[in-house]
């Protein structure tokens, strides 16, 4: 386990407006949570590369490969804010296993 | 909110009949590139996108969104394209991307640079996740009814 900061790559289409909006979401909710988080955002065909350098989680609004190595969550909540509880509860569980 | 700023009444297209959601993409995005805000090819490079890697999103109440938007080398500066439909178009969920999602709102968005629009993204976010204001959206028939609903 390492100190410091959980690394979330955040995935989405095109790395810029989807992801950007799930960033902030999480950035905020973890922090109401006491997590301290940094993300990175990604397309989703970036993501089996970039997740290689080391990331807590994966984030993602769009399809992406499932054999990743670290945990995955598909979500659209934090667009839509239908589940978006359950999805800060599943990240925040996810990070601290 | 944010999101009034980047709407234009000429790129704004309300209780739209008929139609597909190419028909809608093409629409919003050719009043996008007569405004200056996109480049030619906005329209193809968000269809093939539309096709890839879909944006229909299912939201809380009976109206569906999508989000169509491609890469920031297409756009010239930021906007938002806003349609209305009276019956709902097909487009594809974004996580699942086989499924339909049945879609009477559309919010285009042409992005310049990456991170530089967070607070327009967040407030159509926030549009997204306000059942009463999309059925507010939903029934404007005028531009600024659209402007007065986002206030």
């Amino acid at each position: 386990m390492t100190n410091g900061p959980k690394r979330i790559l955040v995935a989405c289409g095109t790395a810029i407006a989807t992801s950007t909006v799930v960033a902030q979401a999480i950035i905020e909710a973890m922090k109401e949570k006491g997590i301290e988080v940094t993300t990175r955002q990604c397309k989703a065909t970036e993501v089996s590369t970039l997740v290689k350098e080391g990331f807590d989680l994966v984030v993602t609004t769009t399809p992406v490969p499932d054999d990743l190595g670290v945990p995955v969550i598909q979500t659209l909540a934090f667009l839509t804010g239908m589940g978006k509880e359950e999805a800060i509860e599943e990240i925040a569980q996810a990070l601290q296993t | 909110m944010e999101i009034s700023k980047y709407l234009h009444p000429e790129a704004t297209i309300l209780q739209m009949d008929g139609g597909n959601s190419e028909d809608v993409i093409r629409g919003l995005g050719d009043k996008l590139f007569s405004l200056g805000h996109v480049k030619d090819d906005f329209v193809d490079a968000t269809l093939q996108r539309e096709a890839n890697m879909p944006t229909g999103l299912p939201l809380e109440g009976s109206i569906n969104a999508a989000i169509p938007h491609v890469d920031i080398e297409f756009v010239n500066s930021p906007a938002l394209g806003l349609a209305t439909l009276k019956e709902p178009v097909t487009f594809y969920n974004m996580v699942e991307t086989e499924t339909e999602v049945p879609v009477r709102l559309v919010i285009m968005l042409a992005l310049d640079q990456p991170k530089s629009q967070v607070e327009m993204l967040r407030s159509v976010a926030q549009v997204l996740q306000n059942t009463a204001l999309v059925n507010q959206l939903m029934e404007a028939t005028s531009f600024e009814e659209v402007i007065s609903a986002l206030k």
